[in-house]
């Protein structure tokens, strides 16, 4: 980014203007244009997905009227949002109730400045991108701490502190998980990561040795821990605690936090499809630089979206742990499995300097019979159950 | 040791639920969903999909009536009004108004229970919004109508004999007392 706005500087396109000017102006059109034709229809679709894949799960339909499948439910959700009465109660701290809301949002925003959606498709490839994550993901527990705070009601005020719990615990094993491939790649950029991976599965990351398969799937759990996501669910508890730190809110400001929540649903899947799964990685193909770069942005972006699907399932599976169950489950299981496999992977780097290729590809193997694995069982239960077959996806 | 078998097996537990929890609900999208999306996007009226012990709303066949006056003197709140007049000439008995308020009716359906003939039935109907509550009361005389009389030897008429039976079948699956047949009613008792 920095470079092609240098490079048009060199060209003469901003004659006479300071270089802080023009970089500021650039800083401003591209959060614009993410915010605008990627960030804002991809949370939107999203929650229309989430609730449509949601409802075929606990045998429903699901919104299906708005335009074809409804799948413009999402603008008529957000106009009425935009119409409605921006309610601030009258014991609230008003200026932090206020800034709540876009802290949270600056949080996930901000993410997208190293998410990698092609070789040339980056806003910064900073050679620090994947801590620089997680400091900025960070941020949203100030956001939502802060919303809690200010609503001035019990409820926001134990969403929040939960939240907090939660996510700072939960940024441990998250934390251990990313630097088990940190250790792997040699590297903290997120180009450098993808880089060192290939296009085929038995490059990735996620079967380079038994402790990174394991570290996928802690990483994972932490990152929909730090989503708020059910299972881990219990700040916006609706059965406990009304809405959590959302309580209070209303019109716009309410659905900034969700916006934030199905936005951050899609950065989790970018990041394990970039420490784990390839990125944006491509078979060669062709030489059109333009061919190869649509390519790898829909690699990457189905990759992704595909745990944004996992992780839409799991919450249609899974029911919400309790507060104890949720700190046992984070310091007793993740936290020390995590260690296991970053101490593991260490070993296995003295073992193996150059990696084994070999058990790459044995890894490969297993994944792919877990996979079978699962769909015998899929299968299993639906010959189990005689239900009344549908195979369209929609109805 | 055991703590430590103990560790590995909730770790091992937890996956293995998980998984198959997975398996289940994944299972669901080859399932058809359950809604029937009323009242626009189904093959045919909800009202033909109801069973024939559903509770709608009431209807009278008055070809079959014979004016007992057993539904209005049973119902609870009295929202069955009967009146029944008498032609000096002929000593002929007619209906003069048989109304049904559906506002006040609360589908208990004592009244279709003690129907000797079953001519007063909960239908399959269901759908009575309406702009003015008296639109909901029903009026099932328009012109008197003569009182029914069970004939000694049975019905002759081909029509009537068709009715008499929607009747007493109706009778048999609604109101017969629970001694009499098996069926939800005995597995109480």
């Amino acid at each position: 980014m920095q470079a092609f706005v240098d490079q048009l500087i060199r060209e003469g396109y901003f004659p006479g203007l300071p270089k802080e000017i023009i970089y500021l102006g650039a800083m401003l059109l591209a959060a614009l244009v993410v915010l605008s034709f990627f960030v804002a229809p991809l949370a939107g679709i999203t929650s229309w997905l989430e609730r449509r894949v949601w409802a075929r799960m606990q045998s429903r339909v699901g919104p299906n009227r708005v335009g074809p499948q409804g799948i413009l439910q999402w603008l008529a959700d957000g106009i009425k949002n935009l119409l409605k009465e921006d309610i601030i109660p009258s014991a609230a701290d008003k200026w932090l109730f206020v800034l709540a809301p876009y802290i949270v949002f600056v949080g996930f925003l901000a993410t997208f400045v190293v998410i990698p959606f092609g070789s040339q498709l980056i806003v910064a490839d900073l050679n620090i991108g994947i801590f620089y994550l997680l400091a900025v993901t960070s941020l949203v527990v100030v956001g939502i701490l802060m919303a809690g705070w200010a609503s001035n009601n019990k409820w926001s005020l134990l969403g929040g502190m939960r939240s907090a719990a939660q996510i700072v615990s939960y940024e441990i094993p998250a934390g251990l998980a990313v630097l088990t491939i940190i250790f792997v790649a040699g590297t903290m950029s997120m180009q450098g990561i993808i880089k060192a991976q290939g296009w085929a599965p038995w490059d990735w990351f996620l079967f380079y040795n038994p402790f990174t398969f394991v570290a996928f799937f802690l990483y994972f759990t932490a990152a929909l821990a730090e989503g708020n996501r059910t299972p881990f669910d219990i700040p916006e508890a609706e059965s406990e605690l009304v809405a959590g730190y959302v309580t209070e809110y209303s019109g716009m400001r309410f659905l900034f936090f969700f916006f934030a929540e199905w936005g951050n649903l899609y950065v989790i899947g970018a990041i394990a499809t970039t420490l784990f799964l390839g990125g944006w990685q491509v078979p060669p193909v062709t030489d059109n630089p333009v061919l190869i770069g649509v390519l790898q942005f829909m690699v990457f972006f189905l990759k992704a979206y595909f745990w944004v699907f996992v992780a839409m399932w799991v919450r249609g599976t899974l029911p919400r742990v309790r507060v104890d169950q949720l700190m046992s489950a984070c310091w007793k299981y993740l936290v020390p499995l995590s260690f296991v496999s970053l101490l593991g992977t260490a070993a296995w780097m003295v073992l193996y300097p150059k990696g084994n290729r070999l058990a790459s590809f044995g890894m490969f193997l297993m994944g792919v019979a877990i996979l079978l694995l699962f769909f015998k069982r899929v299968n299993y239960q639906i010959r189990h159950s005689r239900p009344e077959i549908y195979w369209k996806p929609y109805i | 040791m055991s703590t430590l078998v103990e560790y590995v097996g909730n770790v091992a537990e937890t996956v293995t639920t998980i998984f198959e929890g997975m398996a289940i609900t994944f299972s669901h999208f080859v399932r058809r969903p359950m809604t029937i999306q009323y009242p626009d996007r189904i093959e045919k009226p909800v009202q033909e999909m109801l069973p024939l012990r559903y509770r709608g709303i009431l209807e009278v066949d008055l070809d079959i009536c014979t004016g007992c006056l057993a539904c209005e003197r049973v119902c609870p709140i009295t929202c069955i009004t009967i009146g029944i007049e008498m032609n000096k000439e002929t000593k002929q008995r007619s209906f003069s108004h048989f109304d049904i308020d559906i506002c006040k009716c609360m589908y208990c359906g004592l009244c279709a229970e003690i129907c000797p003939t079953g001519s007063i039935r909960h239908s399959q109907e269901f759908e009575g919004a309406c702009y003015n509550p008296a639109g909901l009361v029903r009026h099932f005389v328009t012109e008197p109508v003569p009182l029914y009389k069970p004939k000694k030897g049975g019905e002759t008429d081909a029509k009537m004999i068709t009715k008499v039976e929607l009747g007493l079948k109706y009778l048999d699956e609604f109101a017969t007392p629970e001694e009499k047949v098996g069926g939800a009613g005995a597995e109480e008792g």
